[in-house]
Formats: structure tokens, C-alpha cells, sequence
């Protein structure tokens, strides 16, 4: 059985997040094109006054004209947000203000030349990070772009032009391009425009561009840029094509892999793969092998480079640990399911690859199994590096190792001397044998081999008889003399391939011991205030730095003063670096792409529901950073959010019970006043009605009369032992609303049927909208609120006329409004008559002045307001406004 | 007059029962008392009454409890008295099985009135099979619904929603116990659906002569108008 057209479920589902993401994300065209002057800032304003003519909100984040008259005319009309002015080191920069962006929120902004690199000092180190963020922020930004800038590019731009490009933007940018547009020209056209003097070359001008606007240069660069945007389109195909179904582009799963080391050539390989697996659809995988070789703070920063260089361009990054580079590649390679690899073409000593079974290429093809190789060239090419001296190859300290050897060997030479008199030569050997050996626990491979070679010769020259000669004439000589070389050579390698292996096993035991004494000092914590003090030691004894614990609000905000347990304070510089972190999820500060130039590195406290806080790390002397630590402390950072979270929500429980006990406690009393106050009045109502219906008949007029004054007095008792009862509720602060959804006209309309007995419902006019959709509130206690005024209402108008109720939607503001036709309030009364107990001039006996303030209660409890105006037309009208959920009314 | 008919008070309060048994006798039920929870639930057991008027703050245990309790073996209609007025209360009682709720201070005639309401069987399909109210005809063996004899067309849901209401006529009916029987037992978190259906219930049904048929209780839910 085949399925042939049957996408992926989980590939569909990535799709569908792509989409939901995009329509939240803002949407990013490129305007592409070969070189410099083909006119695409032109083309991109020429856009933007399309856009803005159809009434989009443009304006232009920056943009440069080099003076041109054509495009500068293009400018007038489209707003400018100023450029942000930077010192540095005494000259003023100008870049682009990109919270001046964010805060006036257009819809489009135009950013020109996305490969800029920013003044040091900015947010980013890049514009393409600005122009991201901007993205993030919802905001759509058109941009220009040039090919040579493009990451995977570069090798091959400077090839062929001879033009050294430092600008680079990562290739994931551009297919995060949601349209990109071509601008193209003829290398003819071109080059004339060149000649008219169109063509902005840049400050340095002249020499590297005569190389660069050839004809032939043009051409190559203008194929490029046509492949590139054509794959680009070919990739949009694809994904049409997936979510519609539309036949099969099914790749079989392939999956590439490349070896990544410090080597500045394993950048054009990642550049390489990447060209692959785009073209070929399928993902790749970057892999380093850490092998028991020091590395120098220069490997250990290209490395670093190079593996985020695979990160940028897509890769998914893998670490892995053995001498055998071949072996532990095509291990991980099998672990990934990688089914081709990439290597770059030996180029390197021969000897050595013989010593080592082959070159890494041939051992991977050796090996490889089913795994297809793909044998890269690269270190023949034009403006390859060239190879680093040896020295530098096997590290700074080998000629301290080499000088530690020879001084080893002459020991043992003394050693020996002293005890040929008594052991006779052969037994020498065991001494050199001994010094390899221990040497072997120390020094670096090659010093080992040469301390072999030179105790071998040495035992030859001095002690082996003929002595002081290299000649050997006794077979039995002989025989030592070669057993001697080989045993020394095969124990000198073993001894250090043991002690490697340890080393590493130790490092990872470190890092082990390390992770689990935060866990067991964390568990071991007694509160929050203890568990973070105990992470912060073991986090600075590791790192040898200094950290800051910056916690969330319960708003959701970052707390202005940093945690007490942490060893160092931070600026309100510091601070932004840190509020950015919290804000975006994103590791920022030093040795980050964010704002590297920050003092502190900062990551944030989080966990896959809460974001916690932030973690920044102070670091004292320090000038690399590896990936291997940052991904400890990125763990470590996950187990500390883990404990704040917990301990979170074991407060949060504590105080939901001290609130439930006191809330219950609240209530009963409330409920044995009520019983209390109310029972006797139930009595009264329930006599008096009985009373009624017996002397109904009787016709006795003075009863009757008595009997209304009766219920009268007990309804007014009734209503004010209710309006205690309830402003003592809501002066508790305890007012748990019973939020439902509802419809606003109902909750008028039942509103005026409780006061029926004191407002005859033709006085009530009520307007709502037909259109208004559903709303959410405590309909319970808004009807209740709306019965007060109501009630308000009736006792402040005369008895003919109307009282005007309304309900609108402002925004996601629903506003209530009672009207009456009264003589309104007295002046100055607007405010007071929300107070507890203010009785209004003009009200009637028999009010506690409690109605108004429990209609302001539950206005508030609905995070609300109430206010009283006396209408210009005449009569006082009440508004109540209440920030309200509201549903798109269904058909 | 029909076969007398039993009622039960279960309150603390003597004055309350005093008045209750005055208000009731007249109207020919016949009325025991019990003045705490537990001989409360003796005398249900032991008077079979056609009706219980139960109050929630009793000196021995909660009525609420006493409601649980008694809605274990029997299915006697009760209507709860109490002066707890806040929604969560009402909403509790109705959910725990009373079929119907009245906050004191209340009116002789309202009392009356719930505990006709509340006496009244639930109509089915096979004995009374057409329910009338004013306008409104809801036949339920043939599942059709008129108003002013003209008949009028309602959807599945629609039609769910009204029989259940139909079923408690007269009484209050709670959003939890709609939203269980017409959408199913987990759907209880979306009441804005029930709104949906009942403002289009209602303009289907209710006519400008008609009035209001189908009543809000706001927090608590919906009561539909049963003629006398």
C-alpha cells in the first residue's frame, strides 16, 4: 500500500503554526537585486507610495537616497521617524530609532539596506535584527538587499569578484521573506549608469568597484541573484503545495550532515550544505566532534562562529565527544539519520592521514556504510586561508611539552648512567620505558612520541654497544633496540588515549556533579529567598562570575530591585538589557547578538507556561564563551525557573486557603445577620398579607389603610437591612464575581421587572443597539446595581415622567446609562453622592444614602467606573463604564 | 377541591412555621412540621408529603445536606425559603436537587404560586402529551411547537432547549442543568452559547401580545411561564 499524496500530520500542523504565526508576525518584502545601483531603494519607495496611497500607514524607518534627485523626489509625502544620534568615541552616528518605531507602531515601515551594521552601542550589531524585531512586533517592513550580502553567498561572491564582503545577512532571513521582488537590470545598463555617475559606490570607491562592475562579475552576480530568488519561489511553491495537497514533491527522507570544526574552511562547508539541502528540501544537520585536543582561545572563537553560523543558516547543531573524528562523525550522523554527509577534501599532510588510516574523507567513505559522501573541495580555491603554521596546529603548549620531554630523556640518560654499573644495559631500557610512560600521563601526544624516538636513540647511542654510535651490531641488540621503539611508541599512545578519555569522562562528571548539586541544594532549599541564594553560589562558584536574580511582578512585569540573593546590581542600562530578555524569551547581553555590548549576560527565568524572570551573569575576566557552557548555564537557568515556579505556586495555594477560610468565615457571619435581621421582617410580610386577604371583604377602609402603611414601612426596613447587608459585602472587598455571558438588553429589561412595584414599566424607555453582541459580567450584581438607580431615578423625577435607560459598546468599554428628567443634581453633589451615607439635597425620607455607593461597588468590583451628570436637556444621568469581554454576535 | 395535600416545613424559626402553617391551611394542604434537619428527613421518611419548604440555615446541619440527603431515595419536589440571597446559593440549591427557590422576605401569593409550580409533574411525551402556555403549544409526541396556531420551526438544538424547559414549567431551571441536557455533560463552561439559543427562542416564540414566555433568573437561569 502506497499513500501517496497524504501529508505528514505533524508537517501540516508546522504549517498551520507558520501560517498563525504570520498573520500575528508582520509581513517582510525584499526587494532583491545583483549589485549596487539597480535601483531598488527606487523600486521599494515607488511601493510604498502605492501602499500609501491605498491608505496604508507608511513611514520610513530609514532610507538612503545618496542624493539622488530621483529618489529623493520619491520621499516627499512619506513620513520620517527620525534617526537615533549615537556617540561613538566621539563622532556622531545616526541609525535607525527602532523604539521610536515600535512606540508609534506603523503599519509598513521602510528599512533600506538590510545588511548595515549598526553603530556599536545600538540594540543589535545588525539592522537585519532590527528589521526582525520589527517584524515581531506585528509591524510590516519592506527592505533592500544585494546577493553578495547574502550569507551562503559570500565565499563564492568573493571569489568571483575578488571583493572581500563583510555585511552578511543569514539566508533564514530571506526565507522568512513573505515576497520578494527582483529588481533587475542588464550588466549593460548598468555599467552605463555606472559610467553617468548613478550608481552610489560607497566611501571607498573606485578600485574594488572597477573589479566588481565588470561585465563578466555582473553577469555571474546577476545568475546568482535570478537562481536565488527563483529558489525562493520554488520553496513557496513547495509549501503551497504541501497545504493544498497538489501532487507529491515528497522527498524521500533525506537528511545532510556536515562536520563542523575550528577550521575557517568549515565555514564555506556550512555555507555548502546548506546550498544542498535547500535545493534538495531537506534538513541538515551540523555536527562537532570535540576531541581530546586543546583548542586556542582563537579555535575556540571561530568554532564558536561557525557553529552559529549552522544555527543562522538552519541547521540543527550536534555535539559529540571521541578522538576517532570518523568514527564519532558517522556515530552521531546514524543517531540523526543523516543520509548524506558532507566533507571538505583532504588537504593536509599525508603522513599524518597515514598514521591515522586515511584522511577523515576517505575514513568516512571507508566506514560509511550506507551513508553517501560528498567530497567538498575548497582549500585549493582562491582566498582560502592558508594553512596555520604547525606550531599554532598543535597548540601553545607543545614546544613546552617538547622542552619538558628532552629534559625527561636527559634525566633518565643520568638515571641510566648511574645504574649501568650495576644492572647492565639492557635493564636501561626499562628506565626510558618507565619515563615514556609517565611522560604520557602529562604531555601532549606528539611530545610522548618524540620523548619515544629520543630515549630510543638516546639508549642506542650511550648504552648499546658499539657505544657513542647509532650502529648496532649484535642481533640480540637489534631485537631490543626495535622491541624497545615499538613498546615505547605503543605505550606512550595508549597512556595518553587513557588519560584523554578520563579527562573528558572528568569534565563531564563536572558538569554532572555540577547540575546535580544545584538540584540537591535547590530541594534542600527552605523557601524561595533560600533556593535562589544556594543556586546563585553554585552558579558563581562554576562560571567564576557574578549573578543577578531579576523576578516577575505578579502583573507580569520585571521587579525594579533585583533579588536579595544575588551578588551583583545592575544599572538602569543593565536593566533594559534585562527587560528585553524577560520580554522576548531570548537570551541578550554579552556574547548574544542583542546588545553584546552590555556589561552582563542575561537569560530568562522560564518555563513552557510562565516567564518568571531573569538570570544575568557578570563576568569578571572572561573574553570567550563557549557553547558548551552556555548550554549549562541555560540549564541551570531551567532548573532555577523550575523552582521559582514551584515555589510560586505553592504560595499561590497557601494564600488561596487563607482567603478561602477567611471568605467562609466572612459568609457565615453575614448569613446569621441576615437570618437574624431578616426572619422578623419575613414574619411581618407574611401577616400582613395574610391579614389582607382575610379583611378584604370585611370593608373596614381604615385597615386597608393601615395595612398599606404596614407593607409600605416593612418593604423600606427590608431595603435598607439588604443595602447593609450589601455594602458590607462589598466593603469586605470580597465580592467574587459570577462572570456569564449575557445579553445587555435582557439584563435592562429584567432590571426594570424587579422595581415593577415602584416604576411602572411604560415610564422605562430602553435603547440598545440590534448589533451589540454578547457581553460578560455578573449579571447578578449589575442587575442589582441597575434596581438602585432605577430606584434613584423614580425617587428624584416626578411621577409623569420618563426615565431613559441605555446600553452601548465603546470599544471593549460597555456603557450603562440611566436617565431621568428630574431636576438633577445640585451643584457640586456629582462626586459626593457616591459616598456612604450622603443623603442628596431634594431626596425623599426613608434612604440610607447606600444605594449609589453600592452601585460604584459593584462598577468597581467589574474594574469599572460610575459617574453623575446633570444633563444640559435637564435630569441627572448616570453612567456606568465597564471594560467587558464581548463575542462577535453569531448569525 | 382535590385530595388533601401534605406539605412539610423544615425551619428553625417558630414564627416562620406559625405563619406558614396559617398561609397554607386556608388553601387546604395539611402541614407538619420539623424544626431541624434531622427530623426534618424523619419526617419526610415517615409523611410521605407531596411537598417539602425547606430553609438552609438550620441549627444541626445545612439544608443543603438535608437536600443531598433526601434526594438519595426520594423525588419529593422542594422548594428551598431562605434569606441567603446571593446567586452562588440559589445556583447550589438548585444544582443539588431543589426545584425551586424563594428568598425571604417573600409574598404570600409568590409562595403560593412556586409551590403549585413546583407540584406540578414533569409533562411527557406519552401522558400529557401537548404542553400549553398562553400563545404557545408545544405538542411532544409529534415534536411540533405553535404559537397563535401557527406553527413554527425550530432547530434540534432550539427544540432540545425548549423541551427541557418545558419539562421544568414553571420552574427555574439553572444554566448548568440546560447546558448538561441539551449540549452534553462537559459543556458546562459555555453559557454563552445558551444565550445565543434563548435570545433566538425567544424571538421565535414570543409575540408582541405574547409578553415575556421565557424568564431570566440573572446568575441562575431560566424559568418558562407555565399558564394556571
Amino acid at each position: 500500500m502506497t499513500e501517496p499524496s497524504r501529508p505528514n500530520p505533524d508537517a501540516l500542523l508546522a504549517e498551520i503554526q507558520r501560517e498563525e504565526q504570520s498573520a500575528k508576525r508582520g509581513q517582510l518584502k525584499i526587494f532583491f537585486g545583483m549589485s549596487p545601483g539597480v535601483g531598488k531603494t527606487y523600486a521599494m519607495l515607488e511601493a510604498a507610495r502605492v501602499q500609501k496611497a491605498e491608505g496604508v500607514d507608511v513611514m520610513i524607518g530609514v532610507v538612503e537616497t545618496h542624493g539622488r534627485a530621483e529618489t529623493e523626489a520619491l520621499l516627499a509625502g512619506l513620513p520620517i521617524i527620525p534617526r537615533k544620534k549615537i556617540d561613538y568615541r566621539g563622532v556622531t552616528l545616526q541609525e535607525m530609532d527602532i523604539d521610536a518605531i515600535l512606540a508609534r507602531r506603523p503599519a509598513l515601515v521602510l528599512v533600506d539596506e538590510l545588511a548595515h551594521t549598526n553603530a556599536p552601542g545600538s540594540r543589535h550589531p545588525k539592522r537585519y535584527q532590527d528589521a526582525l524585531e520589527l517584524l515581531d512586533a506585528g509591524i510590516n517592513v519592506f527592505t533592500t538587499l544585494n546577493v553578495q550580502h547574502l550569507e551562503s553567498r559570500l565565499d563564492v561572491v568573493q571569489q568571483i569578484s575578488g571583493v572581500v564582503v563583510r555585511e552578511a545577512v543569514p539566508d533564514s532571513v530571506l526565507d522568512q521573506a513573505d515576497e520578494i521582488e527582483l529588481v533587475d537590470v542588464t550588466p549593460d545598463q548598468l555599467r552605463k549608469r555606472l559610467a553617468e555617475g548613478k550608481v552610489y559606490l560607497g566611501e571607498r570607491a573606485a578600485t574594488a568597484s572597477e573589479n566588481f562592475f565588470r561585465e563578466e562579475t555582473l553577469t555571474a552576480l546577476r545568475e546568482m541573484a535570478l537562481r536565488t530568488t527563483a529558489e525562493h519561489v520554488d520553496q513557496e511553491l513547495r509549501d503551497v503545495m504541501r497545504t493544498k495537497r497538489i501532487g507529491a514533491p515528497w522527498k524521500s527522507g533525506q537528511r545532510l550532515g556536515v562536520g563542523v570544526g575550528p577550521s575557517p574552511f568549515s565555514g564555506q562547508l556550512i555555507r555548502w550544505t546548506r546550498r544542498i539541502a535547500a535545493a534538495m528540501d531537506a534538513p541538515w544537520v551540523a555536527v562537532y566532534v570535540e576531541t581530546s585536543a586543546a583548542l586556542s582561545e582563537d579555535e575556540k572563537r571561530r568554532l564558536t562562529k561557525n557553529l552559529s553560523l549552522a544555527r543562522q543558516l538552519g541547521a540543527e547543531v550536534v555535539m559529540t565527544t571521541g578522538d576517532d573524528v570518523a568514527s564519532a562523525l558517522l556515530a552521531a550522523a546514524r543517531d540523526q539519520g543523516v543520509t548524506e554527509m558532507v566533507v571538505g577534501k583532504p588537504s593536509g599532510n599525508r603522513l599524518l592521514e597515514l598514521l591515522q588510516g586515511g584522511s577523515l574523507a576517505s575514513r568516512l567513505i571507508q566506514r560509511g556504510g550506507d551513508i553517501d559522501v560528498h567530497v567538498v573541495s575548497g582549500a585549493t580555491r582562491t582566498g582560502a586561508p592558508k594553512r596555520r603554521p604547525w606550531t599554532q596546529d598543535v597548540g601553545i603548549n607543545f614546544l613546552r611539552d617538547c622542552a619538558a620531554g628532552v629534559g625527561a630523556v636527559v634525566a633518565a640518560t643520568g638515571v641510566g648512567w648511574l645504574l649501568q654499573g650495576v644492572t647492565g644495559y639492557a635493564a636501561i631500557s626499562l628506565v626510558y620505558l618507565l619515563c615514556v610512560v609517565l611522560l604520557a600521563m602529562v604531555l601532549n601526544r606528539w611530545a610522548v612520541l618524540l620523548v619515544a624516538a629520543l630515549s630510543a636513540l638516546a639508549w642506542n647511542y650511550l648504552f648499546i654497544p658499539p657505544l657513542y654510535t647509532f650502529r648496532i651490531t649484535s642481533a640480540h641488540d637489534l631485537m631490543m633496540f626495535s622491541m624497545f621503539f615499538v613498546v615505547a611508541l605503543a605505550m606512550g599512545h595508549i597512556t595518553h588515549q587513557l588519560r584523554t578519555r578520563e579527562t573528558a569522562e572528568r569534565r563531564r562528571e563536572r558538569r554532572a556533579s555540577a547540575l546535580n548539586r544545584l538540584l540537591e541544594s535547590v530541594t534542600a532549599s527552605a523557601s524561595l529567598e533560600d533556593g535562589l541564594a544556594r543556586a546563585v553560589k553554585e552558579v558563581d562558584a562554576l562560571f567564576r562570575s557574578r549573578t543577578v536574580i531579576l523576578l516577575a511582578t505578579a502583573e507580569g512585569r520585571l521587579e525594579e530591585a533585583p533579588h536579595p540573593a544575588s551578588t551583583f546590581s545592575v544599572d538602569a542600562k543593565e536593566r533594559a538589557v534585562a527587560a528585553w530578555t524577560f520580554e522576548r524569551g531570548q537570551a541578550a547581553g554579552r556574547f548574544t547578538d542583542t546588545l553584546p555590548d552590555a556589561q552582563g549576560l542575561y537569560l530568562p527565568l522560564q518555563t513552557s507556561k510562565n516567564k518568571l524572570g531573569v538570570m544575568g551573569i557578570h563576568f569578571e575576566e572572561r573574553n570567550t564563551w563557549t557553547l558548551d557552557e552556555n548550554d549549562l548555564l541555560e540549564t541551570f537557568a531551567g532548573q532555577i525557573a523550575v523552582m521559582i515556579e514551584s515555589y510560586r505556586s505553592i504560595e499561590t495555594a497557601q494564600q488561596a486557603r487563607v482567603a478561602e477560610e477567611s471568605e467562609r468565615l466572612h459568609r457565615t457571619l453575614l448569613d446569621s445577620v441576615s437570618h437574624e435581621l431578616k426572619t422578623p421582617l419575613a414574619v411581618i410580610g407574611a401577616a400582613t398579607d395574610g391579614l389582607d386577604t382575610q379583611l378584604k371583604d370585611a370593608g373596614l377602609p381604615l385597615t386597608e389603610t393601615f395595612l398599606d402603611e404596614i407593607k409600605a414601612a416593612n418593604r423600606r426596613l427590608n431595603r435598607i437591612v439588604t443595602n447593609l447587608l450589601d455594602m458590607t459585602r462589598i466593603d469586605s472587598g470580597r465580592l467574587p464575581l459570577n462572570l456569564e455571558w449575557g445579553e445587555a438588553r435582557e439584563l435592562l429589561e429584567s432590571a426594570v421587572s424587579q422595581v415593577e412595584n415602584e416604576v411602572s414599566r411604560e415610564r422605562v424607555h430602553i435603547t440598545v443597539p440590534e448589533d451589540l453582541p454578547l457581553v460578560r459580567l455578573d449579571f447578578g450584581l449589575m442587575e442589582q446595581a441597575l434596581c438602585n438607580l432605577l430606584v434613584n431615578a423614580v425617587e428624584h423625577s416626578p411621577a409623569a415622567t420618563s426615565i431613559d435607560m441605555s446600553a452601548q459598546l465603546d470599544g471593549a468599554t460597555l456603557l450603562l446609562r440611566i436617565r431621568d428628567h428630574g431636576p438633577g443634581l445640585a451643584a457640586g453633589e456629582e462626586k459626593k453622592v457616591f459616598e456612604k451615607f450622603f443623603r442628596g439635597t431634594g431626596s425623599r425620607p426613608g434612604g440610607t444614602g447606600l444605594g449609589l455607593s453600592i452601585v460604584q461597588g459593584i462598577a468597581r468590583a467589574h474594574h469599572g467606573e460610575i459617574d453623575a451628570k446633570n444633563n444640559p436637556a435637564g435630569g441627572a444621568a448616570f453612567t456606568i463604564r465597564v471594560p467587558v469581554e464581548t463575542t462577535a454576535r453569531p448569525s | 377541591m382535590t385530595a388533601e395535600r401534605t406539605v412539610l416545613v423544615i425551619d428553625d424559626e417558630p414564627p416562620i412555621r406559625r405563619l406558614l402553617r396559617l398561609t397554607l391551611e386556608p388553601q387546604g394542604y395539611r402541614v407538619f412540621e420539623a424544626d431541624n434537619g434531622q427530623l426534618g428527613l424523619q419526617e419526610a421518611a415517615a409523611r410521605r408529603p407531596d411537598v417539602i419548604v425547606l430553609d438552609l440555615g438550620l441549627p444541626d446541619m445545612d439544608g443543603l445536606t438535608v437536600l443531598k440527603r433526601l434526594r438519595e431515595w426520594s423525588q419529593t419536589p422542594v422548594l428551598v425559603l431562605s434569606v441567603r440571597d446571593r446567586e452562588a446559593d440559589k445556583v447550589a440549591a438548585l444544582d443539588n436537587g431543589a426545584d425551586d427557590y424563594l428568598t425571604k422576605p417573600f409574598g404570600t401569593e409568590e409562595l403560593l404560586a412556586r409551590m403549585r409550580a413546583v407540584q406540578r409533574r414533569a409533562p411527557e411525551a406519552q401522558e400529557e402529551p401537548v404542553f400549553v402556555s398562553g400563545d404557545l403549544a408545544v405538542d411532544l409526541a409529534g415534536r411540533t411547537v405553535t404559537v397563535k396556531k401557527k406553527e413554527v420551526h425550530l432547530t434540534a438544538t432550539e427544540y432540545a432547549l425548549l423541551h427541557e424547559l418545558v419539562r421544568h414549567a414553571g420552574k427555574v431551571v439553572t444554566h448548568a442543568q440546560l447546558l448538561r441536557a441539551v449540549w452534553g455533560p462537559n459543556s458546562e463552561g459555555q453559557s454563552q452559547y445558551l444565550r445565543v439559543y434563548i435570545t433566538h427562542l425567544r424571538k421565535k416564540l414570543e409575540t408582541t401580545t405574547s409578553g415575556k414566555l421565557i424568564q431570566t433568573e440573572p446568575g441562575i437561569g431560566y424559568r418558562l411561564l407555565a399558564s394556571e
